[in-house]
């Protein structure tokens, strides 16, 4: 008996070690975002206070502010919380301002739900969410039970946007591994692919499946096809010794740029020098921390954003959002941003007033989703299909001196 | 005469903790029906009772038959991930869904009683540091092969692959139905808080019967003395492996709540970090007391989330928490407080599970 209670208080130590050790992660982590986190509570309270004449649209947001994808969530508020005020300060959807919450999920289903249902006793009217594929399958069940209206900016999955209540902004994930393909055989950018994806991601693999068809159709060789985990996300050599010794001329990687950052840096010492293309998921590349941007020199992405366009749109999305988060916008912000305007523009159409109930609010947008024609900083005349599925045409870009360009 | 008081008293404990969990039942459900509970809360009942089950299902293995076992997590996998497979390939044959959960209840629970056997075998013949360690590497084995499973269906039958997707070389109508490390989409959410209510209650009979059964105390022989339960003739490797065994069977059945409630399950959530947070409820409400085990699941469950309006501090908050609580609990000034303070004082007879330990 002696000896289990010792083993058990070591077995013990070592969980409060690990659980504080978790704590201190999150911690760090809000260190870094509490600039914007404070920005957000200071116009949330100027949003009460202007609403507090008459009633407010209520729109929730999901995604992960903490935790491995909290880049992305992080983007998606900062992205829409912009969108908000703007609109807000232009006298809101049909004259009614609206109220905006942003809740945290940690990129997990289980939390995201959770984060679903407090939003809804918030008394939350529509979805602007969730920012990540997996927690989206699990949320569109609930959103479909409530009949409420949902738009995920960056939802990718197919899952994602089963139901009619469902729209998403970004490209789905096989139509992504579709133009891919596509766009390295019809500009002739390699013959010889590799593909480096991550199994445990359905963005990743969802691409990788239609990719590897799309290819075969476009006799593009795949010379090999090698997969990782999120466990195993620290060590690629084996995969790019295997497409070096392939003889592949292009590693396509429909990964997110946390280990793609890595694959470049790991090619760079083995000496190996294909050319890169990879999907949106590559977007914030640029941004990684102690990673040499030299080495993402000519790599190509497929996005529906670059931050360096000249259109009047993106400069001044982009201009106000370095002043207000001092980080230059990701796609993934763009795409949230979008979808704060495709809610007004649906929600105008629809005459949706403060007044209606969750359930008649979805239905007069699921309709009005259809004819809305928006321009955006992701897509210039997007418009949706009954299957919730967006349609724009997909933009390459090429990373030149540090910066995205866009291709031709 | 003596004998019968004893009985008597483990009765009544037993009809406390049964008790105390058909009173929160109904206390919720009157709310429910009022109106006053809100959706988040709603929607945490659930989980709530998969964690529920699951601390009274590690107690059972480290309070009772005295084994740290650091892979609880893969047990709730094999029940999460062969229930959903069996629900979906049920879908299209038993149109009733409540027959089909059932049967869904079944399978779980018997795989991960099977699995918990089989692993039992070889694992028990350790004990100590090296069970702990042994058990934490078949946590993983079980989630890492569950990532690698490729499952599909057409008109053909199945297909199963290691590899990924493709090489199923399914046809045109395929439908996946494991999908490797993404998992099982689409199971119907048929989870509800009275099947869980009721299957946290058919847990407790089960295992308080069995600590005061002659099997449970010959369990409980073999926790405090080993060497002297073998030699007045103790079956230890019976008795042990009849222990591990129920005590997975529970958690495959936590698992095939958990996957009945949410569209998605992916083998990546049964981690050990899942693992340490049961034993972290089941250490926290006490070892070898089930009642502490459910309330302790219950408060620690709820409270990351009723402290979702302290935003990106709660994680932090919650970590605090849970060592003030270790602290109360094992801390011997804290217990020297309780023990002067304690209820017990003013009802001596009502002595818990945890004294008889």
């Amino acid at each position: 008996m002696k000896k289990f209670n010792k083993i058990m208080s070591a077995a013990l130590v070592a969980s409060m070690v690990m659980v504080s050790m978790a704590g201190c992660g999150s911690s760090a982590e809000t260190a870094t975002e509490a600039p914007a986190a404070g920005t957000t509570a200071a116009t949330e309270a100027a949003a009460e206070t202007t609403a507090a004449d008459g009633a407010t649209i209520k729109i929730g947001g999901i995604g992960p502010i903490t935790g491995p994808a909290a880049d992305y969530g992080i983007a998606v508020q900062n992205g829409s919380q912009l969108a908000v005020d703007e609109i807000n300060a232009n006298g809101g959807i049909n004259g009614v301002q609206i109220e905006y919450n942003f809740q945290d999920d940690v990129h997990d289903a289980t939390t995201s739900v959770n984060a679903y249902n407090s939003l809804k006793d918030w008394g939350m009217q529509m979805l602007m969410g969730t920012v990540t594929s997996g927690p989206c399958q699990a949320v569109v069940e609930k959103t479909q039970e409530d009949n409420m209206f949902q738009l995920t900016p960056s939802g990718s999955s197919v899952e994602c946007i089963k139901y009619d209540n469902a729209f998403r902004v970004c490209f789905s994930d096989p139509n992504q591994g579709i133009a891919s393909a596509d766009y390295i055989a019809d500009n002739k950018l390699a013959e010889k692919v590799a593909i480096i994806y991550n199994s445990s991601d359905v963005y990743s693999s969802g691409i990788t499946e239609k990719f590897t068809a799309e290819a075969g159709v476009k006799g593009l060789e795949i010379v090999s096809s090698e997969a990782f985990t999120a466990d195993s996300a620290t060590d690629f050599s084996v995969q790019l010794q295997k497409a070096q010794a392939a003889g592949a001329d292009l590693v396509f990687l429909p990964i997110y740029y946390t280990e793609a950052s890595i694959i470049l840096t790991q090619a760079n010492t083995m000496g190996y020098a294909p050319a890169f293309f990879g999907c949106d998921g590559l977007d914030g590349i640029l941004g990684v921390e102690n990673f040499d941007t030299a080495l993402a020199e000519g790599v190509m992405l497929l996005t529906p954003f670059a931050a360096d366009a000249k259109d009047d749109a993106t400069v001044a999305f982009v201009t106000a959002y370095e002043e207000a988060y001092g980080k230059t916008p990701s796609q993934f912000a763009a795409d949230a941003y979008d979808a704060i305007y495709i809610i007004k523009a649906a929600a105008e159409k629809a005459g949706v007033t403060a007044d209606m109930s969750v359930s008649d609010i979805c239905e007069a947008m699921k309709p009005a989703m259809l004819e809305v024609s928006v321009d955006g900083l992701t897509g210039a005349g997007m418009t949706w299909s009954a299957d919730g599925e967006p349609s724009k045409a997909p933009k390459a870009v090429k990373i030149t001196d540090g910066a995205y360009a866009a291709m031709e | 005469m003596k004998a019968k008081m004893k009985c008597n008293k483990s009765t009544l404990s037993s009809m406390i903790t049964i008790g105390m969990v058909v009173a929160a039942y109904v206390i919720i459900e009157i709310l429910m029906k009022a109106g006053l509970v809100s959706s988040m809360l709603k929607g945490l009942l659930v989980p709530v009772c998969v964690y529920v089950l699951l601390a009274v299902s590690l107690n059972l293995t480290v309070g009772i038959l005295g084994e740290l076992s650091l892979g609880h997590a893969g047990f709730m996998c094999v029940g999460a991930f062969t229930s959903a497979f069996a629900t979906k390939c049920l879908a299209e044959v038993i149109p009733s869904k409540g027959l089909c959960f059932f049967i869904a209840i079944v399978i779980g629970a018997a795989f991960a009683a099977l699995f918990g056997f089989l692993i039992g075998i070889p694992v028990l013949r350790l004990n100590g540091d090296y069970l702990a360690i042994v058990t934490l590497a078949f946590g993983e084995i079980i989630k890492n092969l569950m990532n690698v499973i490729y499952l599909g269906k057409d008109s053909t039958g199945f297909h199963l692959s290691f590899k990924d997707s493709m090489s199923l070389g399914m046809g045109v109508d395929g439908v996946m139905l494991i999908n490797g490390p993404q998992g099982i989409s689409g199971t119907p959410n048929v989870s509800n808080f009275t099947i869980a209510f009721i299957l946290i209650v058919l847990s407790l009979l089960i295992i308080l019967n069995l600590i005061h059964s002659r099997d449970g105390r010959a369990i409980m022989a073999i926790r405090d003395n080993r060497i002297a339960a073998e030699s007045v003739g103790i079956n230890i490797t019976k008795y042990k492996l009849m222990a591990f065994t129920i005590s997975a069977a529970i958690a495959g059945v936590a698992g095939v709540l958990y996957s009945h409630n949410l569209a998605i399950l992916q083998a990546k959530d049964f981690n050990y970090n899942m693992s340490i947070l049961v034993l972290v409820f089941v250490v926290l409400g006490g070892i070898g007391n089930m009642r502490g085990s459910i309330v302790a699941a219950v408060i620690l469950t709820l409270l990351p989330e009723l402290l979702r309006g302290l935003s990106s501090y709660r994680m932090l908050i919650y970590a605090i928490v849970l060592i003030v609580i270790m602290l109360f609990n094992w801390a011997p000034k804290a217990i020297e407080f309780r023990k002067k303070h304690s209820l017990k004082n003013m009802l001596p007879k009502k002595a818990s599970v945890k004294e008889e330990q």
